[in-house]
């Protein structure tokens, strides 16, 4: 188990490597810099502040400094907001992503899951069709409509809840919902699929033969097996939903870091891009090892330290 | 089975943390009758220093919490804010302002020293102020903020406390507009000087002198402005606070004021989304007002066939801008046939040509076809009309591909790229035909014109430059006489509006939304808005 702990660190940080040089190299390729403006600078000011942020130092030092600075868990200061380095961007938009995340990963699993329970268990009746009605809609509906919708009807007509910003319980409800909506339903059809792959298996049949109720047989048999896709959809899940939607926050008005993504790259913050991209990297990379460890704990036919999966 | 009940816990238990963490405050935006205004700013700004701010966002909060020398008043003319008196010499160049007993919020008193501090800190190349270059109207300020002169040589004086002595590089007849300016606002130096990150966040050294003062900030969420009652004209002050939320989506706001979590939406806090404008002015609701921005096509004028000053004008006047601002922009917008904007130069609401005169655009065709060999309109190049990428934008663009089509057989091509790949290409000469937009600075027409001034000047991206407009506008600079300076630069802007290195399409306006009962909130001809004299009636 440590072997294969230690082995997947090293590659994790490997590709951490690779990431960090691909986006720094790729950043610079794009036309424009930090200082770029509709009313241009006097060109001795531009100089002034290249040289300032190191912006005139060939690439390999650039470079390097960077990455002396990354281990140092330092990302310099952010180029768009005098007030703020990008770590406190960090700091302060992580915590708020990931509580709206995990609200929305709750919600994601729990209705979810049962959806897909129910649909498999009655299979090809009503309830099957309507799960998966709501499954089609919760996929194949854009998140900024959704997001949309539950601003009017929720917020705008019956008033139940405030249209955006961040801070209390009830502003924090429909964009956990919105958030929520695709993942539900992926996880809703993805669980009904192997519920239904695993319910023809031999093993329920013997388990019914043994005259075990449905419920047990539903709960001890089917749904520990039927969850392992579940399961490694949320490595993923988890990373793209806890850094935050850009959409959704910022339909919302929510100050979490998934804004940061995309306002950095217009912006040419080059520190935020980096920070950000670093920090999601890191958040992705430990959750899909987490998720791995996971396996193991719910399927002991998976053994971690024989190397390979056994999926 | 109980690794699974494990999972399930710590889920649950991550939501209850949210639950205690979130409880306790809800319920507000109850009280209508009290004077709490609350406002969106749509992004988080760049740096509350008034010696680093270079954006609208950061502007809109100083304006309201710092008093300059001057403000700009309710009637669109600057009036006397901390300075008292505003004596200026018979050459126009040293201005001696003496100044009232004001304080900063925290009981300092505003002293001349405050005025000379900020202006040097923004001066200071290590500083890397942005906006530096607003000061270089100052005697020795550009030497000094380019590293060829020194601080100590800047033409700004604390002759005592109460006093302060600019001199200029040349007569600015403008200088008490610029002094309203952010850049040129003071800063407390004792609280500057003991520590430098003063102004990153609220507290206690983050002291202002204006109507309001800063009480919370929380980056990129929202800023809380409250009145402050040791501000020298604060019986005029009606407001108790003000919230500016931070919230980046247009649709968004306009749904909190319907709802009613906002009491305003629009500019030039933020934007009112262009889908809605035309429901909401058929609804009566939308407010606008022209402020002084252009927004125009620029002409590379060293590229084929646009080095042709007849082709220019055969494109600038097929242009039918009354329909672009009715059909697309809606916001209310006056065609531009002219450069500087009305609250400049007043006549220029009807400007240099006719919109829309396909017959003199046809005539302008025929001759540079002629000029440059050419039979038909079919041989000259197709080209190519470039736009950052945006919907309005867009629209425009097609708008007039269209109407060149039409009125003179011009193929024309569109091209667009994200922002600040756009700026570059434009920057760097490589276009053809271009959108930009320019606001004003300071309601003066050389705003405008001198960016046409120098060929390689960073504003102008045309590569058109021309003697006697370039002569103009530099023998304006040392004019005393306001009227014989006035015209010289009409003059200057009919050279401009000859020549055509650009084509006006329109000027700008704010529009907005807002509470009935929400009154006196003073946008300025530059589009700024004031919160001094605003309440709830």
């Amino acid at each position: 188990m440590i072997k294969y702990l230690t082995r997947r660190l090293l590659f994790m940080i490997l590709s951490l490597l690779l990431i960090i040089t691909a986006t720094f190299f790729f950043m610079r390729l794009a036309p424009g810099n930090p200082f770029t403006s509709e009313k241009q600078l006097p060109p001795e000011i531009e100089a002034n502040l290249n040289e300032h942020y190191g912006l005139n130092d060939p690439w390999y030092v650039q470079y390097g400094d960077y990455l002396l600075r990354i281990v140092q868990w330092d990302f310099g200061p952010s180029f768009k907001y005098k007030s703020q380095t990008v770590n406190d961007l960090i700091n302060e938009g992580f915590p708020v992503s990931l509580v709206l995340g995990l609200e929305a990963i709750f919600i994601a699993l729990a209705v979810g899951v049962t959806l897909g329970i129910i649909a498999a268990l009655k299979h090809n009746k009503w309830q099957d069709y309507l799960a998966m009605i709501i499954a089609v809609f919760g996929i194949s509906v854009p998140s900024f409509i959704m997001a949309a919708f539950l601003q009017y009807i929720f917020a705008i007509k019956l008033g139940w809840f405030p249209v955006a910003r961040w801070g209390t319980f009830s502003q924090s409800v429909l964009p956990a919902i919105a958030l929520a909506a695709g993942p539900t339903a992926f996880i809703a059809r993805l669980t009904r699929s192997s519920m239904l792959e695993v319910l023809s298996n031999d093993y329920i049949k013997t388990a019914r033969a043994k005259g075990l109720g449905e419920l047990v047989i539903t709960v001890k048999h089917t749904i520990r097996n039927a969850i392992l896709p579940v399961v490694s959809y949320m490595g993923p899940l988890s990373a793209g939903v806890v850094t935050g939607s850009f959409v959704i926050e910022k339909i919302f008005g929510i100050p979490g870091l998934g804004a940061h993504f995309v306002k950095s790259i217009g912006n040419r913050d080059y520190t935020v891009i980096m920070g950000v991209t670093v920090f999601y990297s890191i958040i992705l990379l430990v959750s899909v090892l987490l998720v791995d460890i996971l396996y193991g704990l719910i399927d002991p036919r998976i053994k971690l330290a024989g190397g390979k999966k056994g999926e | 089975m109980k690794k699974k009940m494990l999972v399930l816990l710590s889920l649950v238990l991550a939501l209850s943390a949210f639950l205690a963490a979130c409880g306790g405050k809800s319920g507000d935006d109850k009280e209508k009758v009290s004077q709490n205004l609350r406002l969106n700013l749509s992004t988080e700004p760049f740096s509350l220093n008034p010696g680093l701010a270079n954006d609208s966002a950061s502007g809109n909060v100083l304006r309201q919490t710092f008093d300059g020398l001057t403000r700009i008043g309710k009637d669109g003319e600057p009036e006397n804010a901390i300075a008292e008196k505003i004596e200026v010499s018979d050459d126009q160049k040293t201005y001696t302002f003496k100044l009232r007993d004001a304080k900063w919020t925290n009981g300092d008193a505003v002293t001349a020293e405050d005025f000379v501090y900020a202006w040097k800190w923004a001066l200071d190349p290590k500083n890397e102020s942005q906006y530096a270059y607003q000061l270089y109207y100052i005697k020795g300020a550009e030497a000094a903020n380019t590293g060829k002169g020194k601080l100590d040589d800047v033409g700004v004086k604390a002759v005592d406390d109460k006093t302060l002595e600019v001199t200029l590089a040349n007569p600015t007849p403008y200088f008490t507009q610029l002094t309203a300016f952010y850049t040129y606002l003071p800063v407390n130096h004792k609280i500057a000087e003991a520590n430098p990150n003063w102004y990153k966040d609220a507290g206690d050294d983050y002291v202002s002198n204006g109507p309001f003062k800063m009480t919370e900030w929380k980056h990129s969420e929202k800023i809380v402005l409250e009145k402050n009652d040791t501000y020298w004209d604060k019986d005029t002050v009606k407001l108790e606070s003000v919230e500016f939320s931070m919230i980046n989506d247009p649709n968004t706001t306009l749904s909190m004021f319907d709802n009613d979590e906002l009491d305003r939406a629009g500019a030039p806090f933020d934007t009112v989304p262009t889908d809605s404008m035309k429901a909401l002015k058929d609804k009566g609701t939308l407010q606008t007002q022209a402020i002084a921005g252009t927004y125009w096509y620029k002409f590379n004028t060293e590229v084929e066939p646009l080095n042709n000053v007849n082709i220019r004008k055969a494109l600038t006047y097929a242009i039918d801008r009354q329909s672009i601002v009715d059909q697309i922009t809606q916001g209310g917008q006056i065609p531009a046939m002219a450069a500087v904007p009305p609250s400049m130069f007043s006549e220029n609401e009807k400007g240099y040509f006719k919109d829309n005169d396909v017959a003199a655009a046809k005539e302008a065709l025929a001759k540079g076809l002629k000029e440059l060999g050419l039979k038909d309109a079919s041989e000259l190049p197709t080209i190519t009309l470039s736009y950052n990428t945006d919907e309005a934008h867009a629209k425009i663009a097609q708008a007039v591909q269209d109407m060149w089509k039409k009125n003179l057989g011009i193929n024309v091509k569109l091209g667009n790229e994200e922002w600040a790949v756009y700026i570059d290409k434009l920057h760097s000469g490589d276009y053809q035909v271009g959108r930009m937009g320019w606001l004003g600075d300071f309601n003066d027409a050389i705003n405008f014109l001198e960016l046409y001034r120098d060929k390689k000047g960073g504003n102008n991206d045309t590569n058109w430059e021309n003697a006697e407009f370039k002569k103009l506008l530099v023998d304006s600079q040392t004019e005393t006489d306001a009227t014989k300076r006035q015209q010289m630069l009409k003059d200057a802007e009919a050279i401009l509006m000859d020549e055509l290195p650009i084509a006006p399409i329109y000027f700008y306006t704010d529009s907005w939304v807002q509470k009935d009962n929400l009154k006196g909130i003073v946008i300025s001809g530059l589009g700024d808005a004031q919160l001094k004299w605003a309440y709830f009636e």
